[in-house]
């Protein structure tokens, strides 16, 4: 089995607040061949965001394939409301990092 | 619901001049033009891409002028995370291109947060502008805070409910609430129009609404209008590339929408519509908002022309009970920070373990005051933008650290972010080999006295009778 990066495959990989209390992932693809690899391999499941973030599977609100726009959009609950003591990211828009190392078998 | 054709009723009294004058030539509207000038009001936008935009037509210019994003801070303190003068820019051209092509003008969560500290603030700039200018128009204000006893009283009638992923509430914490505004859907703003507002000032709104409220009112589809509305509240963003300060137009037809940024070197393309779809959103296929919630399932997009997108197949799905979001902060403390580097590389080893060393120290130096307080330590180079979800476990060669105390007063703050930088400035580390100090600052004076913290603390959804009932309209000659 060959893997490919998603960052070869992907043209937007981005984090961003949804809401104060959640945080959303969206991974869109450059073409549908890329997206249908992403989609076929099932890598991007609960079991890789909870290893990558180091959260808990409950704490995963979903993730949703998304063919119009060929994206996976994934959802989690924020660690804190946004601006909380201890805040890193109000925006949460730089949690997307650990999105870049994924890898899509095919 | 959804007319293939609207055909304006002769009987329908409007005092909108373009409509009056469809009805005399018996014209079928079957189109609706919105321009959105910008992402947020206040972000800017080349005049050319306005220019365009009122070149179009459109039957109604709206812009939002919001966002929890930045935090909890603006709402809890009554200020604009937008500059003054930047909006005052924006609403100059925006207010001029309205006023004399006698196109309405809806303004979605004024001033940042839509709290009535928020409206005056935007009021004020509006009164000045019409007074530089001359200009005279009807304008409706529209409030959107919450009285905290009101809201107390629903909360008794088990009115309020939490929305996930926020905790329960209880009748304590509504009480130590600073402010609570609620998003207000397309009703209130369908009012103001039926009242003849030239202008509308809204508070917080439900980001759509002002977008789609005089589309519905005319009788277009409610879940194509509020689905243009949602791509059209981030200004070009939908398009490539995108940008949060530039303009779009969406045009309404029977069957569906077309949006098109107004600058010749964008375009809208079907994965840059559909993928904004997405944005800051949880669930793409099924967007919640006042009222029911947009189905998405059955959407689909087409490449219209060259630069512009058609949506069709958006549905609203109207629920039983109507509920409006609230939005509530609470003040927590103040807060005082203070800025420094380190490059010892035998230091950033071990630095863990010095920062758990300190933060001992400056808890037993103060031992008997009994200082109320939080410190933090964000470590740039090795988790400070990610916290605890960092999987990256490596430091950098230098480290940025953040000391963040917060704390009951501002003066208790200042003690603890103070001794906490001395101390670490001076903490004698195993190892250590560079005796002069442990930091290197940026800046003199060190630390920053921040003012006061905010933390989100209502975000439920709050049952209505009547979607316009907690939305008093005031109307004014201005």
């Amino acid at each position: 089995m060959e893997y490919i990066p998603l960052t070869k495959l992907a043209k937007v990989i981005r984090s961003k607040n949804a809401g104060p209390y959640e945080l959303t992932f969206d991974i869109i693809f450059k073409e549908k061949s890329g997206y249908e690899k992403a989609v076929r391999s099932r890598v991007i499941n609960e079991e890789l965001i909870s290893k990558l973030y180091q959260i808990k599977k409950e704490d995963i609100i979903n993730i949703v394939y998304f063919p119009e726009a060929l994206a996976v959009k994934i959802t989690i609950v924020r660690p804190r409301p946004a601006g909380s003591l201890g805040e890193t990211d109000v925006y949460g828009a730089q949690q997307h990092a650990p999105l870049l190392n994924i890898k899509i078998p095919y | 619901m959804s007319p293939f054709f609207v055909i304006l009723s002769k009987s329908k009294k409007t005092k909108d001049k373009k409509i009056l004058k469809d009805q005399k030539e018996g014209y079928i509207l079957d189109e609706y033009k919105v321009l959105s000038p910008t992402a947020i009001l206040g972000y800017g936008f080349p005049e050319s891409s306005f220019k365009e935009g009122l070149k179009r037509m459109p039957n109604v210019i709206a812009v939002d002028a919001g966002s929890t994003d930045p935090g909890p801070y603006y709402l809890g303190e009554g200020v604009s995370f937008t500059d003054r003068n930047a909006v005052k820019r924006d609403l100059e051209i925006i207010l001029a291109g309205g006023l004399n092509h006698n196109i309405p003008i809806l303004i979605g969560t004024a001033g940042g947060a839509g709290a009535n500290d928020h409206l005056e603030w935007n009021l004020n700039i509006i009164k000045e502008l019409a007074e530089e200018h001359n200009w005279h128009f009807k304008l409706a204000v529209i409030y959107s805070e919450l009285d905290k006893k009101f809201v107390i009283d629903k909360f008794r009638e088990g009115k309020i409910s939490p929305l996930f992923p926020a905790p329960e509430i209880n009748e304590k914490e509504l009480q130590q609430t600073s402010r609570i505004v609620a998003q207000m859907g397309i009703e209130p703003l369908i009012k103001a129009l039926d009242e003849g507002a030239q202008v509308i000032l809204a508070g917080r709104c439900y980001d759509p609404a002002v977008f789609a409220a005089d589309a519905v009112r005319k009788g277009y589809n409610t879940g194509l209008a509020v689905h243009m509305g949602k791509i059209l509240e981030c200004g070009a963003i939908a398009a490539e590339p995108g940008s949060g300060s530039d303009s779009a137009i969406g045009t309404l037809l029977p069957d569906g929408f077309i949006i098109e940024p107004l600058d010749p070197n964008r375009r809208c393309t079907v994965t840059s519509v559909a993928a904004h779809t997405l944005y800051e959103k949880t669930n793409p296929l099924k967007l919640p908002g006042p009222g029911g919630y947009l189905d998405l399932s059955k959407t689909n997009f087409t490449q219209h022309s060259k630069k512009s997108v058609k949506v069709t197949g958006t549905q609203f799905v109207p629920e039983d009970k109507y509920y409006v979001k609230l939005e509530g902060v609470k003040k927590i403390g103040c807060r005082t920070v203070s800025i420094a580097g380190c490059r010892d590389p035998i230091m950033i080893k071990q630095i863990d373990e010095i920062l758990m060393a300190v933060r001992q120290r400056v808890k037993d130096n103060f031992k008997k005051q009994g200082y109320n307080y939080n410190l933090h330590f964000h470590i740039y180079g090795k988790n400070g933008v990610m916290g605890e979800l960092e999987p990256e476990q490596t430091a950098a060669h230098e480290l940025g650290i953040v000391i963040d105390v917060v704390a009951d007063t501002q003066d208790t703050a200042n003690t603890i972010c103070s001794f906490t930088r001395s101390t670490l400035l001076h903490y004698g580390y195993p190892g250590r080999i560079a005796t002069a100090g442990n930091l290197a600052f940026p800046y003199s004076p060190s630390d920053f006295k921040v003012g006061t913290v905010y933390e989100f603390s209502v975000h439920h959804l709050l049952e209505l009778k009547d979607p316009i009932e907690i939305f008093p309209i005031k109307i004014m000659e201005v």
